[in-house]
């Protein structure tokens, strides 16, 4: 910091250069977020699109996208369907990937590697295959893919990111809490209820906020599966090559702000937790 | 607390288990596998079942029966060897792509973030929130021919007016890097931020410069998560459609546009069953291989 020093012009150079060469990492870092923002702004800047027959280029600046996001034919009918398989196909796949998981964590049982592979291969596999096999299995059995498929499929594909999740916060606990806790002549359904469920009980809700953004978003595995039902993601493939209206822009935009609200409210809770 | 952690650490492992041999776990792993066999094992069979079935002379569209014909799946590799070969391309420089931009970035997450390292976590995962679709739009449009970057470049003298961003393999790849960076970026940071700074002060106290550091101590102990990462990326990249669609033209077309196609615009079943088998067939070998060769087996 001292700027005493005689001969500052080769120095400044050499300081910045020093600075940027330190820095080059975070430099690139910051590049790579920018990056990964780039379509994002774009989203959030085109929801305020007036945009009337095109939403490619810029028309001008509004608010009536926001006001009105169910202006566009569609858009709502399509985000509440995506909303009502998300919410189905969460509490399902929580459920049984959470039961898997406290299998998994917990009990000793003959079959664990074929059980981990079964949780392994649906991750391992292009969502294009699980897609094309479910609709080829239902083509088989005459079943009409429609809403009810496309949950049966959200819910196969969140089960093994559901017990994943799970399964690394009850290795992340100190097993000597439970037998704290049984060493209080506490059973072991109400350790269990008490000591155990609680402490997992972060995990599963990330589980569960996880399969809910896998199952919102999906689009591959829902468009083989899904029939003539539409889901959000759908909607704005089937419109782009027209270009999406800037309605789905709003949805899109509001979609990410929530979401990461939540995402703050759960590091200060989880922070405050850890203070307290 | 912190009494605990200085105690005699008596649990082997997560499963010092309530109990063993008892009906309970199987009563825990029943329904959710019964769920993964029906709607994931199942179809696997039903989908090499149609891999190899014929439609009859005459018969309605949509109606084949199976007379194991193992030609069908020579016959879609011959037809679609292209397409075939050019998703693992595209897929591999990808996920090369990927790697180089996301290892700085979770290198910079968990080293030199400080206090902002959750916050930075946060960000890298908040795109995501923002449907995949509506990003992969938005790329088209950014790098459209009336996008923003095109009409800037083409003020410049020496650009020709003809130059296009879209529809061009440039585009495609660019659009699956993007995608599934996340995915790379993530088991990157989860493997490099349990390395012990002190492990690396160490070598630096052993005269090691920082290139030698990071070449012997960083990398090999972060290679589970590029091994874990690489895959995350490469598995749903070569089997992507979506980038290939909307930011592609008919000759960047990858092997899941054909099985799209085949499935829905053309209503052949065989063909298309066939590709996804030999797509997840390919992939496993590959996966198997990597895995076996970088020596991380306890990927799950």
């Amino acid at each position: 910091m001292s700027t005493l020093s005689a001969a500052p012009m080769p120095s400044l150079s050499h300081r910045a250069s020093r600075w940027f060469s330190r820095n080059l990492i975070r430099i690139y870092a910051g590049l790579a977020f920018i990056y990964l923002f780039i379509p994002v702004a774009y989203t959030f800047a085109f929801s305020f699109n007036d945009a009337g027959k095109s939403n490619l280029v810029w028309q001008g600046f509004t608010l009536d996208n926001w006001k009105n996001p169910c202006g566009a034919p569609q858009v709502c009918s399509a985000v509440a369907n995506s909303i009502q398989i998300g919410l189905l196909s969460t509490f399902i796949a929580t459920v049984l990937g959470t039961m898997i998981a406290f299998a998994l964590g917990r009990h000793k049982f003959r079959g664990r590697t074929s059980t981990n592979l079964l949780i392994f291969l649906p991750m391992a596999t292009p969502e294009v295959v699980l897609g094309a096999s479910l609709l080829a299995m239902f083509l088989n059995l005459r079943v009409n893919p429609g809403f009810w498929t496309i949950v049966i499929s959200h819910v196969m594909f969140c089960i093994s990111f559901v017990v994943v999740t799970v399964k690394a916060r009850i290795a992340s606990l100190d097993p000597r809490l439970e037998q704290a806790a049984m060493d209080l002549y506490a059973n072991e359904k109400d350790t269990f209820r008490y000591v155990t469920l609680p402490l997992v009980m972060p995990g599963i809700a990330g589980a569960a906020l996880l399969a809910f953004s896998l199952s919102f978003d999906d689009f591959i595995i829902t468009n083989f599966n899904s029939g003539i039902e539409t889901t959000f993601p759908k909607f704005v493939y089937v419109s782009a090559a027209r270009g999406i209206p800037a309605q789905a822009n709003v949805i899109g935009s509001a979609m990410f702000f929530i979401a990461l609200f939540i995402v703050i409210i759960g590091q200060v809770v989880s922070r405050q937790r850890k203070k307290s | 607390m912190a009494f605990l952690h200085g105690a005699t650490r008596t649990h082997s492992g997560p499963r010092s288990g309530i109990k063993s041999r008892s009906i309970t776990p199987y009563l825990l792993l029943a329904p959710g596998m019964i769920w993964l066999v029906t709607f994931f094992i199942i179809p696997i069979f039903s989908l090499a079942s149609t891999s190899t079935m014929v439609r009859p002379e005459g018969a309605q569209i949509g109606t084949y029966v199976q007379e194991l014909r193992f030609q069908n799946y020579v016959d879609a590799f011959v037809a679609n060897q292209e397409q075939y070969v050019r998703s693992f391309i595209y897929a591999g420089i990808a996920t090369l792509l990927a790697l180089a931009i996301a290892f700085p970035l979770a290198y910079t997450i968990a080293f030199k973030a400080g206090k902002y390292r959750n916050v930075l976590l946060v960000l890298v995962v908040a795109p995501f929130f923002t449907s995949f679709l509506l990003r992969t739009v938005a790329w088209t449009q950014i790098l459209g021919d009336e996008g923003p970057i095109l009409s800037t470049l083409k003020l410049l003298p020496f650009i020709d007016d003809s130059l296009r961003l879209t529809a061009t393999p440039f585009a495609v790849v660019s659009g699956l890097t993007y995608n599934f960076l996340p995915f790379m970026t993530l088991p990157l940071y989860a493997s490099l931020e349990r390395i012990d700074p002190r492990t690396l002060e160490a070598a630096g106290d052993l005269y090691a410069n920082g290139f030698t550091t990071f070449r012997k101590v960083t990398v090999p102990l972060a290679m589970p998560g590029v091994v874990a990462g690489t895959l995350l990326t490469f598995i749903p990249a070569a089997g992507d459609y979506v980038n290939a669609a909307l930011l592609g033209n008919p000759s960047t077309k990858m092997i899941g546009n054909v099985i799209e196609s085949r499935f829905f615009a053309v209503v052949d079943y065989p063909t298309a069953a066939a590709l996804s088998f030999t797509l997840m067939a390919t992939i496993l070998i590959l996966v198997t291989l990597y895995i076996r060769k970088s020596g991380t087996d306890e990927l799950v």
